[in-house]
């Protein structure tokens, strides 16, 4: 019990001195899980209008697959991205292993998945309100998919924003392809883990209350960016 | 809606930029850094020599084929065994004995199993057995899982057979280890350091040490550019004879927690 009240004190009085060690580690989150959410949204999005939006054989096969990618293990993707980039691997030339590059791409691979399932499914919605008038208007295939996807930004963002809460919480990858060093790649996820592997409960604890409240703060400034007439009626 | 998140994406990006100076990429055992040995030795090292030292806290099992696969110039583990058939795989150039400290039997201060009084460490294992009294293992292959294993194998017994009911093999560090043998009230083989360092105890007390069969050497061993061109063996030697020199060696015989030592510095050979 008194864990929890140590724990609250703890992240005051983290957050109150502007702990350096702890913003940099907040900042190195941020870059990588807002640079992998930013990535998986600009191959996301499109992947999943063109999902809903082309008709091709094996597409149902590729929804298929995309919907199931929702659930990759992080720890799986992060020791698959480990023996790629390790120096015994194929992709060692990139030099990319330690590093917050590597970070990225890991959880780019982990979040892509939600944002391009989320877009087809929100999509292939919208498509029955407004494809027959796309049609009549002899929209082009790339129109289409445009004039879709804006139209159809409420729940992108929602998608979005799942996807950064994936990124933001996992710490599987990033361990084992980030190596959790101080000063490099130690995240808040990471820092946490290593906290509780010291018995630093209360401390890691409170990582995870900043963790919480910054998660707050970017969901609550998301939302701020949302076009108040579309809130409610696409809000889900 | 992608632009604010690139945007912002660009403004966190300048937060982490690596360091100019040359890195030395450290593979290593967890209790060196659970117990914040490197925090406090670490600072020195670069102000000496000017690299960046950079660690990789995993199980000596997986440092050691982190290593193996280059990735790390220099190891700092604690399995002999294990690391004398690195060097011997030509993995590494050669090995040298940096520090050492002990094991130490954690678990419940009631000890139910009555280790307290055994008359070695394979004997205290023999009564957890016993009595069937709940056992936290790494089950990691770490050089501590190494050990312990070694341990049952002195008490000529097969603790596997009581896996999942007496005997628990967590699969993880010895933190998260220690963690669930004060949740559950299991005995634990942890080294000193780690345990002097871990904060949630919760009702556990060291119950049986000074065994020299409960003797953890830590070995120092730089990769080798025969196996892997591109390590930095000026910087793992550097980091070695740095450890090994009267201002590195003072530095770990400084570092302490309630007032106990953690680790002891070897002599330097001639």
């Amino acid at each position: 019990m008194q864990d929890f009240t140590a724990a609250f004190a703890h992240a005051v009085t983290l957050v109150a001195s502007g702990d350096r060690e702890l913003l940099q580690i907040v900042l190195l989150s941020l870059r990588v899980s807002l640079s992998a959410v930013a990535l998986a949204c600009l191959i996301g999005m499109p992947l999943g209008a063109a999902l809903a939006v082309l008709r091709f054989p094996g597409r149902r096969a590729l929804a298929l697959v995309l919907n199931a990618s929702m659930g990759l293990p992080p720890v799986v993707v992060g020791l698959l991205l480990y023996m790629a980039f390790s120096r015994a691997g194929p992709l060692s030339a990139l030099g990319l292993l330690y590093t917050p590059t590597a970070m990225i791409v890991a959880q780019t691979v982990l979040v892509t998945p939600i944002v391009a399932a989320l877009s087809r499914s929100a999509i292939a919605g919208l498509m029955d309100e407004f494809d027959e008038t796309l049609r009549a208007l002899r929209a082009s295939r790339g129109q289409r998919i445009a004039t879709l996807l804006w139209e159809a930004r409420p729940a992108l963002l929602t998608a979005a924003l799942a996807g950064m809460g994936r990124a933001f919480a996992e710490v599987g990858a990033v361990m084992i392809v980030g190596g959790n060093i101080d000063h490099v790649t130690r995240v808040m996820t990471t820092a946490i883990a290593l906290e509780t592997s010291r018995g630093e409960l209360a401390l890691a604890l409170a990582l995870g209350l900043v963790l919480v409240c910054l998660s707050l703060a970017l969901n609550a400034a998301a939302l701020g960016l949302r076009p108040r007439a579309y809130g409610v009626a696409y809000a889900r | 809606m992608i632009r604010p998140l690139l945007a912002l994406a660009l403004l966190a990006a300048p937060a982490a930029v690596p360091a100019e100076a040359e890195r030395l990429l450290i593979q290593s055992t967890t209790s060196t850094q659970n117990s914040g040995l490197y925090d406090e030795i670490l600072p020195a090292f670069e102000a000496a020599t000017g690299l960046d030292a950079q660690v990789v806290a995993v199980g000596t099992g997986q440092a050691l084929k982190n290593a193996q696969n280059c990735d790390g110039d220099v190891l700092l583990t604690h399995a002999r065994t294990a690391e004398e058939a690195f060097v011997a795989a030509g993995y590494g150039t050669e090995r040298r004995d940096v520090m050492y400290n002990d094991f130490v039997l954690v678990g419940p201060a009631a000890d139910p199993a009555g280790i307290a009084g055994a008359d070695s460490a394979a004997a205290a294992l023999a009564a957890i057995a016993r009595a069937r009294a709940p056992f936290a293992s790494r089950g990691d292959d770490s050089g501590t899982h190494k050990a312990e294993r070694a341990l049952w194998r002195a008490a000529s017994l097969e603790p596997a057979d009581g896996s999942g009911r007496w005997y628990l093999e967590t699969g993880s560090g010895m933190g998260a280890t220690l963690n669930l043998a004060a949740a559950r009230g299991a005995y634990a083989l942890t080294d000193r350091a780690t345990w002097l360092s871990f904060a949630n105890r919760d009702g556990m007390a060291v119950l049986f040490e000074g065994d020299p069969a409960l003797f953890n050497q830590y070995g120092l061993i730089p990769v080798s550019p025969d196996h892997c061109p591109g390590t930095n063996l000026a910087g793992a030697e550097a980091l070695r004879d740095w450890l090994l020199s009267e201002e590195g060696r003072a530095a770990i015989a400084s570092v302490t927690r309630d007032g106990t030592q953690l680790f002891f510095p070897n002599e330097a050979p001639n």
